[in-house]
């Protein structure tokens, strides 16, 4: 089969590769594009290591066939900072030792933006849901959790000072 | 059918060091020409924290601020040996080589000064912040920027260090099993709290309470992330983890994260911590290696609270829901 | 929100405490968080170098089998694929990893030759020019096995009739010093028992645990222009690493460099050496850059679990709650070689019998091959399974005299200058402390002489 040309959108820049047939878009990403924040935990959809958003849904990219989705919106984490500045998720994780071994911290900040972008103010019930597809091995999850509340507090008051 | 709720207690030691000793940790230490001290070793920080813990003690030792430390590890063309980040060792083992190394360079560090101030190197301290310092005086004083530059380009002198930590092996006695199998130990006690459900099986670690014992805690927001870490590991492993769940049969092996399983964030236990404090003579500043332990006491906790809950005492790992409503339907036979 | 903190209370031992320390005792930033934060942290397989081969394993599907024959020609009828390594490929195919502190014998193959001795054991290496080459080349190696009797139970194994899993040891446990077992004796077990009012004798049991690391076992293996191979691990101990892949290349060890440092959790999964030595092997063959990385799968069957045990304590003790003896017997089920289990065996003796004072000891402690994934190191290696068996007992015991269970270990505890089993004197113990700290917590009643117990008092026996 011959390879395909994709073009997708990453992190608000075009991008335009071309994909051997089975290419997954986690593959896609760190071979192809060199992001190689997602990471590749289970390489079936069990870990949450490569999740990334796609048009606006948080996905495990080591799932999705990068060709069945040409012309769509990617984010990973390599676009969460504005240029040096952390974002106040990530200003959270550091913050609040929210990382230990860091290899679940990409995935784990992906589900967490896709949440706070639909939900600004959530529960820690809500986080809760929100990362139960990310595994850590490291850190019993509770600085975790309290950082992504603590990231989407400061998000609020950022917003709500720009307004003022 | 009743949710059932019951405490239990475990309390441990660990052996920090590799057992039985003979596992070196080397580390160089050398000034950039503006002052900053590059730390260089060949040891592996596996999320545990020592490339932030080994610049701690550096920066304690040098009397420098942190960031005037840099890390720069595992390579081994350029890292000296190191045994490796296992048996609770790293931040003991690599943590003294650094200490020693960081004490050959500020010793150096300090005749720079004494020849640039014009003063003895013995009457001179250093600040916390970047400055060397005569005993005493608010005016005769270099930064260490300053300092570097006049070794590397006016003294002509390298200011560097090395550092070294062996504690040599010990051979058992076959007959008696008579051994110095460790440097020092920690302490733990755990307090778990559960609920057994007698329907279900299911058993919920609702509290649970750790109390280390670690020397010091050289940094207590890493030393923190171990304890609560490492208490989840202890719950995971008490209540869901094997790779055989009929072992000795070895069929049904679980192959990914679906199958093996821990508990999600939706499952945690209340934690509240407290850490004494007891130093170790041989520690760097008296810490000692906490990494594993903390996986440990809470096993026994928990399976002592489920006794205490419900009165089935389980003998093996791990606690399964089917475990415990034999042990309960056993209980009720014997009752009857 | 602040940040969970543990407390830290100076109250205990504080005429100890060096109470001048600047940057140490603080919780400075973690180093590594910016980075990992960014997503800028470079993990060994964040390394990409054009050219990149890809390795896979063909693992045995028996558990216990003499190998009658390998093809491994449909393999290489597969597009892409490069090689398929056998046992024959490597240059000193018998290891074990703890050579390096002089442990023998050599009881492992780096690729099976005339048997497997578990399920997933590797057998030939496929090196391709893709993942999917590799993993479609490694699934058509046809082997023809006879099946032998498989042995997974300790006890089982250490009958005399029981078929020997490991022809390298020739019986089914390793040898220490002349000894089946690593010997703990202390005091006179059996004047101990003699004396005790009562006696309780129970069995523990674990079977084996993964650690499960998000980032699993690999390496990249690059050849570089002065012919040395660079290695891209996230292995635990860089010089272990380099040091067993050169004795198993047969090369000098300054061919080799290593670089590592950052692992995505390793929890003792990442000290075996499992990747490096094939995949220098097929790099030097190739001269290509090699990536070979554990799948999930691999990481929870094929690579080292924590041992499985089972641990059978006798207590004898007096009424009121003194343990006068203390026999163990213990047995790790290394599988089907050493790794680092004869290590871990001594280690788990010489925890025994836990942080108590008790003046008549004994201690068996049996490393035991089995036709199982081989054990090997993991987070507490030796101690977190005693822990689970000391403490549940500790608990029985208490619990069958009527006695409050931190009272019963606070009356056993070790103290300063108590001797331990190994004849070690006790220093620097804090056992008392943390129970009664714990106690203070859940606001558990504690009799005020218990209370008042020190690790410090010079009581210790």
């Amino acid at each position: 089969m011959a390879s395909t040309i994709v073009q997708l959108t990453v992190n608000g820049q075009d991008a335009e590769f071309l994909a051997k047939p089975g290419t997954t878009l986690l593959m896609a990403l760190r071979e192809n594009l060199g992001l190689t924040a997602a990471k590749r935990g289970c390489a079936q959809g069990t870990c949450g290591t490569c999740d990334v958003i796609v048009d606006g849904r948080v996905v495990p990219s080591c799932l999705i066939p990068v060709e069945t989705i040409v012309g769509a919106a990617v984010e990973t984490l390599e676009g969460l900072a504005d240029g040096n500045a952390l974002s106040p998720l990530q200003a959270a994780f550091v913050e609040g030792f929210a990382t230990q071994c860091g290899f679940c911290t990409p995935g784990m900040l992906m589900s967490a933006t896709a949440l706070l972008a639909e939900n600004p103010a959530p529960t820690r019930g809500d986080v809760v849901r929100a990362i139960s597809g990310n595994v850590c091995r490291c850190t019993g999850y509770e600085a975790i959790v309290d950082a992504i509340l603590d990231g989407a507090a400061r998000a609020r008051a950022a917003s709500t000072a720009a307004a003022d | 059918m009743a949710r059932l709720r019951g405490r239990g207690f475990a309390a441990v030691n660990y052996p920090t060091g590799m057992n039985l000793g003979g596992d070196p940790s080397q580390a160089l230490i050398h000034s950039t020409t503006t002052g900053t001290f590059v730390i260089t070793l060949s040891s592996v920080d596996l999320g545990q924290g020592l490339k932030t813990v080994v610049a701690q003690c550096a920066a304690e030792t040098l009397g420098l601020p942190l960031e005037m430390i840099l890390v720069d590890t595992a390579d081994t063309d350029t890292g000296p040996h190191c045994m490796g980040t296992f048996a609770s060792r790293g931040t003991h083992r690599v943590g003294n080589a650094v200490i020693m190394a960081a004490r050959e360079a500020r010793e150096i560090m300090l005749e720079v000064a004494a020849e640039e101030l014009e003063v003895d190197a013995a009457d001179l301290e250093t600040d916390g912040t970047g400055f060397i310092k005569l005993k005493g005086s608010e005016e005769k004083k270099i930064h260490v920027v300053d300092l570097a530059l006049a070794a590397h380009f006016k003294q002509g002198k390298t200011i560097s260090g090395r550092g070294i930590f062996l504690k040599p092996k010990s051979e058992p006695v076959p007959e008696t099993g008579e051994m110095d199998p460790d440097s020092c130990q920690a302490h733990a006690c755990t307090v778990a709290e559960v609920e057994v459900d007698d329907e279900t099986g299911i058993v919920e670690v609702l509290n649970m309470y750790n109390v280390y014992e670690m020397g010091r805690a050289l940094n207590p927001a890493m030393a923190h992330q171990q304890i609560v870490g490492g208490a989840w590991m202890g719950i995971s492993h008490a209540l869901f983890e094997t790779t055989e769940p009929y072992y000795p049969d070895r069929a049904h092996g679980p192959t990914d994260y679906s199958e093996y399983l821990m508990p999600g964030p939706a499952d945690l236990a209340a934690m509240e911590s407290v850490i004494l404090e007891r130093p170790a003579a041989n520690g760097p500043y008296g810490g000692k290696g906490i990494g594993e332990m903390t996986a440990n006491s809470p096993i026994p906790a928990i399976a002592n609270a489920i006794y205490d809950a419900c009165g089935v005492r389980v003998e093996s790992m791990p606690f399964t829901p089917e475990k415990i409503l034999r042990g309960l339907d056993a209980l009720r036979t014997a009752n009857a | 929100m602040p940040m969970r903190l543990a407390t830290i209370d100076a109250d205990y031992f504080a005429d100890e405490r060096d109470a001048d320390l600047q940057v140490v005792g603080t919780p400075a930033p973690r180093a590594d968080a910016r980075g990992h934060v960014m997503g800028q942290t470079q993990y060994f397989e964040d390394v990409h170098y054009p050219g990149m081969t890809h390795l896979k394993m063909h693992r045995s599907t028996r558990h216990h089998a003499l190998i009658r024959g390998v093809d491994t020609a449909p393999a290489l009828e597969v597009p892409g694929v490069l090689r398929v390594l056998t046992w024959r490929d490597v240059p000193n195919n018998w290891y074990t990893i703890l050579r390096l502190i002089g442990v023998e014998p050599d009881d492992e193959p780096v690729l099976a030759e005339d048997r497997v001795l578990y399920m997933g054991e590797p057998i030939c290496a496929v090196v391709a020019e893709t993942e999917a080459a590799a993993r479609e080349g490694a699934s058509r190696i046809r082997v023809d096995y006879e099946e032998l009797p498989a042995v997974f139970d300790v006890e089982e194994a250490l009958r005399p009739e029981t078929i020997v899993v490991n022809p390298r040891h020739g019986h089914n446990y390793f040898t220490y010093e002349g000894h089946n077992c690593r010997r703990i004796r202390f005091g006179d077990i059996e004047k101990g028992f003699a004396e005790a009012d009562q006696i309780f004798e129970f069995t523990y049991q674990s079977s084996p645990i993964e650690h499960a690391p998000l980032e699993t076992t690999g390496c990249i293996v690059k050849p570089e222009a002065d012919g040395r191979l660079k290695i891209h691990s996230d292995t635990q101990a860089c010089y272990f690493t380099l040091d067993n892949t050169a004795l198993t290349l047969g090369i000098p060890f300054n061919r080799l460099r290593v670089i590592g440092g950052t692992v995505g959790g390793g929890f003792g999964g990442k000290v075996d050496v499992m990747v490096e030595p094939i995949a220098c092997i097929a790099a030097q063959l190739t001269n290509r850059p090699v990536k070979y990385v554990y799948s999930r799968a691999e990481e929870m069957q094929v690579s080292s679990p924590r041992a499985a045990e089972r641990i059978i304590i006798k207590d004898g003790v007096t009424n009121d709650g003194r343990i006068l003896a203390r026999k163990i017997t213990l047995y790790v089920d290394a599988g089907a070689y050493s790794r680092h289990s004869p290590y871990g065996t001594t280690k788990a003796a010489a925890h025994m019998p836990g942080p108590y004072t008790i003046p008549n000891v004994w201690v068996d402690a049996y490393c035991v091959y089995t036709n199982r994934t081989p054990s090997s190191a993991m987070r507490g290696f030796g101690v977190t399974i005693a822990d689970f068996a000391l403490e549940s007992q500790m608990d029985r015991v208490a619990k069958a005299l009527g006695i409050d269970p931190l009272v019963m270990r606070l009356q056993n505890a070790y103290r300063d200058g108590d001797m331990k089993a190994h004849r070690k004197l006790v220093e620097g113990a804090a056992l008392i402390e943390v129970m009664q700290r714990a106690a203070e917590l859940v606001e558990h009643e504690l009799p005020a002489a218990y209370r008042a117990m020190s690790s410090t008092d010079g009581r210790g026996a």
